[in-house]
This record gives C-alpha cells, sequence and structure tokens, in this order.
C-alpha cells in the first residue's frame, strides 16, 4: 500500500500543565476521508493547529508525502505559511474570513504562495505579472463556481450568510491547491439542507483527488461521508477504525453518552 | 423623534458634564484681590451645550439603526454615494483628474508665492499620507513613529550635501533608500507585534531617532541644525528664489502624481491583497501561505521610502532644518490625515492632507484653537463617519456567464 499522504506520530501538545494532547498517531490515506471526532474539548483543534504549524508541538512527528510521491516533507518546526505551500491547507472552527475583502478577493489571496508577482511586478504591469493576475482572477472564479458562490464574488465575506462563508472559507483553502485538505467543522451552524449539499461538495472534492481530513460534531455527515474514524477523547485517542466499527465501539459510547453529554 | 429615554440620559450626561468641568470652568481665583469669582454662566453653557450634542448623537444613532434594521429586511437597497461612482467611472474620473491637474499647474501663477509654499507643503503631506497610508491603511500596523523616516530623508540629503556636496537629485534616491532601510530595521522587531504594542514601540522608535539627532552633535550639529541646503538644482542654473519656488512645485506635483499612480497599482495587487489580508487576520493569513515576515516588512519598507523622498524634499524646500521639525506631533497629524481622510482610499487621503494642511493656514486667526478643532473633529468623525471621509471600496470584477470568466 502506499505510504499515507499524512501521518502523525506519538504527537503530544502541552498548555503549561495541561495536557491537550497525548501521544497522537493517525494517517490519512491518499483519496480518502477521514474524520476526526471526539467530545468538546478532546484536543481535536489543537490537533489540526500543531499539524499546521501555529502551536508547536510539545513531542512527536509530523510527515506529509506528497502524491506526487517525492520525498517526504517533515512538518515540525515549519511557519503555518510554509505548512500550506507544501500542499496541506485548513479552515477554521470559528470562521476566519478576511471580513472587508470581496468574496472574490478572498479566494485570490490563497493563491498568493502559488504566485510570484511582487513590487517592481505590480507596479510596471509586466507582462508576466498581468499573465499571473489573470490567472489567478480565473482559477479563483473557476473555485467559487464549484462551491456555489459564484453569484457573490463582488460581495463583501462579511456579508454572506454563515453557510456561505464556511463553503468560501473551503474555497479559499482549495485554492492553495492542498493536496490534503483540513476541515474543522465545516458544517457547524448549517441547517440540514446546506448540510446535504455539504456532503455532496466534500464529496466532490475527494473525487478531484484532494485527501480530506475532517473535525465533525453532526454524527450523520461523518457517518456518511468518512472512510476512517479516529476517535479522541481528552486528548488520547480512543478508537479508530471503519464508522461501523467506531459506532459500536463501547469506549466512544461511553465517552459519547456515558460521562459526557454530546452537545 | 426621541423619546423620554433619551431624553433622560442625556439630562445625565449634561449633568455629568457640569459637574466634572465645575472646577475648572466655574471658579476662578483671583491670586491678587484673594478672591474666588464663581462664573456660574460658564455651568450653564457647559450643560445646555453637551445635552444637545449627546441628544444629536442618540438622534444620529438611532436613525443609523433604523436605516440598517430596514436594510436588512431588504426594504431600500443601500445608495451608492457620488463620490464612490464617480471614483469607479473612467468615464467621469479620467476627465476630472485631468482639470484637476490642470488646475493645479496653472494655480501658481495665479497667487503669490506664499501661497504656492503653503500648496507645497500640502502636497508634500498627502506624499507623506499616502506613504502611512500603506502601512496603516492598507496593512493595518498601527505606526507613531513615522516622522523618524522623514527625519532620515531630511538628514540623509542635509548630511550628504554638507559634507560630500551631493545634489538633490542623487540625494532623493539616496534618502528613500536609507529611510526604507531604517523601515527594515525597525519592522525586524516590532514583527511580532501588533496594536497598542505595535504602536507604542513604534513611537519610542520615533523618539530615539529625534533624540540622537538633538543630542549627537559631532553627527547632526545637534538643536541648532543645519542650514544652508540649496534647493533643487535645475541644469545647473541658478534660480530666482520666486523661480526656485515654482520648481519645486511642479517637483511636488509631479511626485504626488507618480506617488498615487505607485500606491493605486500597489492596492489591487499580489502584495496590495496580501496587506489587506495581513491587517484582517493575521493567523488565518499565514495559515493561506502569506509570509508575514515579507509581508510586513515590505509594507514598513516601502511606507518608510515614502516618507524618505519628502524628508529630502523638505530639507530642500525649508533649507534649513534641525530637529525640532520631527516630533511626535508630526507623526500624528500624518496619521490624522489618513483616518480622517479615510484608511486606505487615496482619494479620502488627498482630501485629509488638503483639509488638514490648508484650513489651519487659512484660518489663522482661530489658530489658539487649532488643538481643539483637531480634536473635536476627530472624535466627531470617529462617531458619525469611522470609515473616514472617503469610504475604501474593493475592487469588484465582471464575469461574463461562461465558465472562463473573464476580469475586467
Ligand atoms: N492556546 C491554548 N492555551 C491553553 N489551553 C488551550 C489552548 N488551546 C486549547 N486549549 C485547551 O485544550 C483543550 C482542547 O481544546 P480544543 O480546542 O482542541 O478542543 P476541540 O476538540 O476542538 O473542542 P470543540 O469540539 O469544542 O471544538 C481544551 O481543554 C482547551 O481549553
Ligand atoms: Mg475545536
Amino acid at each position: 500500500m502506499n505510504k499515507p499522504v499524512l501521518q502523525v506520530d506519538g504527537l503530544s501538545m502541552d498548555f503549561g500543565g495541561i495536557r491537550a494532547m497525548c501521544e497522537l498517531d493517525l494517517e490519512v490515506h491518499r483519496g480518502q476521508i477521514v474524520a476526526l471526532i471526539g467530545p468538546n474539548g478532546a484536543g481535536k483543534t489543537t490537533f489540526f493547529n500543531c499539524v499546521t504549524g501555529i502551536y508547536n508541538p510539545t513531542a512527536g512527528n509530523i510527515f506529509l508525502n506528497p502524491p506526487d510521491g517525492s520525498k517526504p516533507i517533515r512538518l515540525n518546526g515549519l511557519k503555518p505559511n510554509q505548512v500550506t505551500r507544501k500542499g496541506m491547507a485548513r479552515t477554521f472552527q470559528n470562521i476566519r474570513l478576511f471580513q472587508k475583502m470581496t468574496v472574490l478577493e478572498n479566494v485570490m489571496i490563497g493563491r498568493h504562495c502559488r504566485t510570484s508577482s511582487y513590487i517592481f511586478g505590480a507596479v510596471f504591469r509586466t507582462r508576466a505579472t498581468v499573465r499571473e493576475e489573470r490567472e489567478t482572477v480565473e482559477k479563483s472564479y473557476r473555485i467559487l463556481q464549484k462551491v456555489g458562490l459564484a453569484g457573490a464574488v463582488n460581495e463583501l465575506a462579511e456579508n454572506l450568510p454563515y453557510g456561505a462563508q464556511r463553503r468560501l472559507e473551503i474555497a479559499r483553502a482549495l485554492a492553495t491547491e492542498p493536496f490534503l485538505l483540513l476541515l474543522d467543522e465545516p458544517a457547524a451552524g448549517m441547517n440540514p439542507q446546506e448540510t446535504r449539499e455539504l456532503d455532496e461538495l466534500i464529496n466532490r472534492i475527494r473525487d478531484e483527488g484532494h485527501s480530506i481530513l475532517l473535525i465533525e460534531h453532526d454524527m450523520k455527515l461523518v457517518m456518511s461521508l468518512s472512510d476512517k474514524i479516529f476517535v479522541v477523547d481528552y486528548g488520547r485517542k480512543i478508537a479508530e477504525g471503519s464508522p461501523r466499527e467506531v459506532s459500536s465501539d463501547p469506549a466512544v459510547i461511553k465517552a459519547y453518552l456515558g460521562e459526557d453529554i454530546d452537545a | 423623534m426621541f423619546s423620554l429615554e433619551q431624553l433622560k440620559k442625556s439630562l445625565l450626561v449634561s449633568l455629568w458634564f457640569a459637574f466634572l468641568t465645575f472646577p475648572l470652568l466655574v471658579i476662578k481665583v483671583d491670586p491678587i484681590q484673594r478672591t474666588v469669582l464663581w462664573r456660574w454662566e460658564n455651568m450653564v453653557l457647559v450643560a445646555i451645550g453637551s445635552f444637545l450634542v449627546s441628544l444629536l448623537v442618540r438622534v444620529f444613532n438611532q436613525h443609523q439603526e433604523r436605516r440598517r434594521e430596514r436594510r436588512a429586511a431588504g426594504g431600500i437597497a443601500e445608495r451608492e454615494p457620488l463620490i464612490q461612482v464617480i471614483l469607479r467611472e473612467p468615464k467621469y474620473l479620467y476627465p476630472l483628474s485631468a482639470a484637476v491637474l490642470l488646475c493645479s499647474l496653472i494655480f501658481p501663477h495665479l497667487v503669490s508665492t506664499y501661497q504656492t509654499n503653503i500648496l507645497i507643503t500640502a502636497l508634500m503631506y498627502v506624499m507623506l499620507g499616502l506613504g502611512l497610508n500603506i502601512v496603516v491603511g492598507l496593512a493595518g500596523l498601527l505606526d507613531l513613529g513615522y516622522v523618524a523616516f522623514y527625519a532620515v530623508g531630511a538628514y540623509s540629503y542635509a548630511l550628504l550635501n554638507y559634507h560630500f556636496d551631493v545634489g538633490f537629485w542623487m540625494a532623493l534616491p539616496i534618502g528613500a533608500l536609507l529611510a526604507a532601510m531604517f523601515g527594515v530595521l525597525l519592522g525586524f522587531p516590532v514583527l511580532r507585534l501588533r496594536g497598542d504594542y505595535l504602536a507604542i514601540v513604534t513611537l519610542g522608535f520615533g523618539e530615539i531617532i529625534r533624540l540622537i539627532l538633538e543630542n549627537w552633535n559631532e553627527f547632526s550639529q545637534g538643536p541648532s541644525g543645519i542650514s544652508n541646503i540649496p534647493r533643487p538644482g535645475f541644469f545647473g542654473v541658478e534660480l530666482s528664489l520666486e523661480s526656485a519656488i515654482l520648481y519645486l512645485y511642479y517637483i511636488m506635483i509631479a511626485m504626488v502624481i507618480f506617488t498615487i499612480f505607485v500606491v493605486n497599482r500597489l492596492q489591487d495587487s499580489r502584495i496590495g491583497r496580501a496587506w489587506v489580508a495581513l491587517r484582517e487576520d493575521e493567523i488565518a493569513c499565514q495559515a493561506m501561505g502569506i509570509d508575514k515576515r515579507k509581508t510586513k516588512l515590505t509594507a514598513f519598507a516601502l511606507g518608510a521610502t515614502w516618507a524618505g523622498m519628502v524628508g529630502v524634499i523638505f530639507a530642500a524646500k525649508t533649507t534649513f532644518i534641525n530637529p525640532a521639525s520631527f516630533t511626535f506631533l508630526e507623526s500624528a497629524i500624518i496619521l490624522c490625515i489618513v483616518v480622517l481622510g479615510g484608511m486606505g482610499s487615496i482619494f479620502g487621503v488627498i482630501v485629509g492632507a488638503l483639509v488638514l494642511i490648508l484650513l489651519p493656514e487659512y484660518l489663522r486667526a482661530l489658530s489658539d484653537y487649532r488643538m481643539l478643532a483637531f480634536g473635536a473633529v476627530l472624535v466627531t468623525m470617529m462617531i458619525f463617519r469611522p470609515q473616514g471621509v472617503v469610504a475604501n471600496i474593493r475592487r469588484s470584477y465582471q464575469f461574463r456567464a461562461n465558465p472562463d470568466g473573464e476580469g475586467q
């Protein structure tokens, strides 16, 4: 079997005396949709923050294996922007769009790390810059069409409804051309109709060749999307496996129903 | 129009103000006659004044609130302000800019040299404002020490000329480059700082530069400054004072056009968008692959470059500089220009500079109240129009219906 695109070994994260994550192992294989679930405060977002370079993990190794077969990349110690350049992009649980920029510009920002024109090019409008700029606009527009926001390109991001903002975050992440996409609770705050559309969208993104790691509380969505599920509680992995295996795992049931009431 | 509740609140405000200003405005001690004057009429005025202002703000806010609600309910579409239409549509913008340019070109021939001089100053502040606008308006980095780079530019020309007889046109790029280097120098230590912390450190940086210039006599001749700085040369021709000023005026017009051109192109470029994104959300910005260090340093360096250029021009204009020209007040005025005009809006900054520099010049009679008016205007703006006189509108793109969209 191929190497996993994301391989995390023994990842731990301490905040002062609090151990938010304890020796977590996780793998995402190429073309898979993998879900990371667990009760509130289990450490899921912390995991994303460690993997994407926002936090510096206390221990453990994070490796990316690009699907083009080039050699593995160790992510430890890289800055968030470097991680994104290597081909892993994310969305945020509490939406972090550029509120005062238009929808299109938000996506164009995602193209930043795949383009290169700078001050000289911008001031003198060199041929290369003009071409690059046109490409940026076109590619961004196409991504917006894909997520169903083509009708709102010139709206300010802050004026979008909640569900659309979540999709815009996905669009922005896609613009960085990631082979692995990390989604932090993409369905939070969506109504059932929007959630169904999101289900479709995520499947479509996977079919286009992206691998996906997903944090989600909506169990119906998780069960229908995922190829594999990891369950964490208090920073520890308590189960992993197919949706069927996980949903009948006694430890998982205990974590969700026994001690914690699922929101 | 206003409810009893609002009247009550305003009344409370006015009482509070009357109480607060009581010791200052009502009691007056006459030390010679050893009597106390009670100026009760002041208290009445303060009470009435604050009551009216408070009520006005309340009514205005209520009005805004209602409008927002109606708009949210889908009642009325927001009407685009005339100024935004003009700025967006080339068919209005180009003829209008041409007319303004023409006016400004013939203007100095209609007025005295004194007036021209004032205009040169105003244009210098336009440039300074546009430069600071890159740092504060676009990249969102609150820089209170901007005047330091202005000083670097001015002193580069003065000292290079004093020691090595370097001319104005040589000094202009050198001053700009030196200022840019100082911009990076300041940028490095403040990379991790934001908001208030950044403001304080930059403020300190500005003061450090000024204090060095004031105290390092061997280097900068201290508080007595450097004099006899030559005006810009015109192909080796000696110019009379009047034509020299006229010449400087045209140089300034050219520089302002150059600045507008550059800032306008930067604004909608890859780097310009990165600045705005950095202003909006630093973490998301990095997560989208933008190098925070590089982007911030570029903003600092570019902003400083402009201050450096204006510094050189300033030295050439006044022919004499000393550290007193580079106090914090200068930074504050430039910042006011940006905030008042409209953060990130080129046209807004130009308007802000012209208003804030020209008005005080022509209202000399009221110069005692200048700072008071300054403060009042700023407070009023922050309440009624926090986005500035001219708000910054993001560029919009048109797409055809077919799948391969075309940017316009
Ligand atoms: N920067 C931080 N400093 C200190 N503690 C933190 C920090 N970030 C997270 N934590 C703690 O780590 C634990 C895990 O938080 P995390 O946000 O990862 O949970 P989560 O699984 O994403 O929960 P949710 O489902 O509510 O989003 C929590 O106890 C939280 O208080
Ligand atoms: Mg979370």
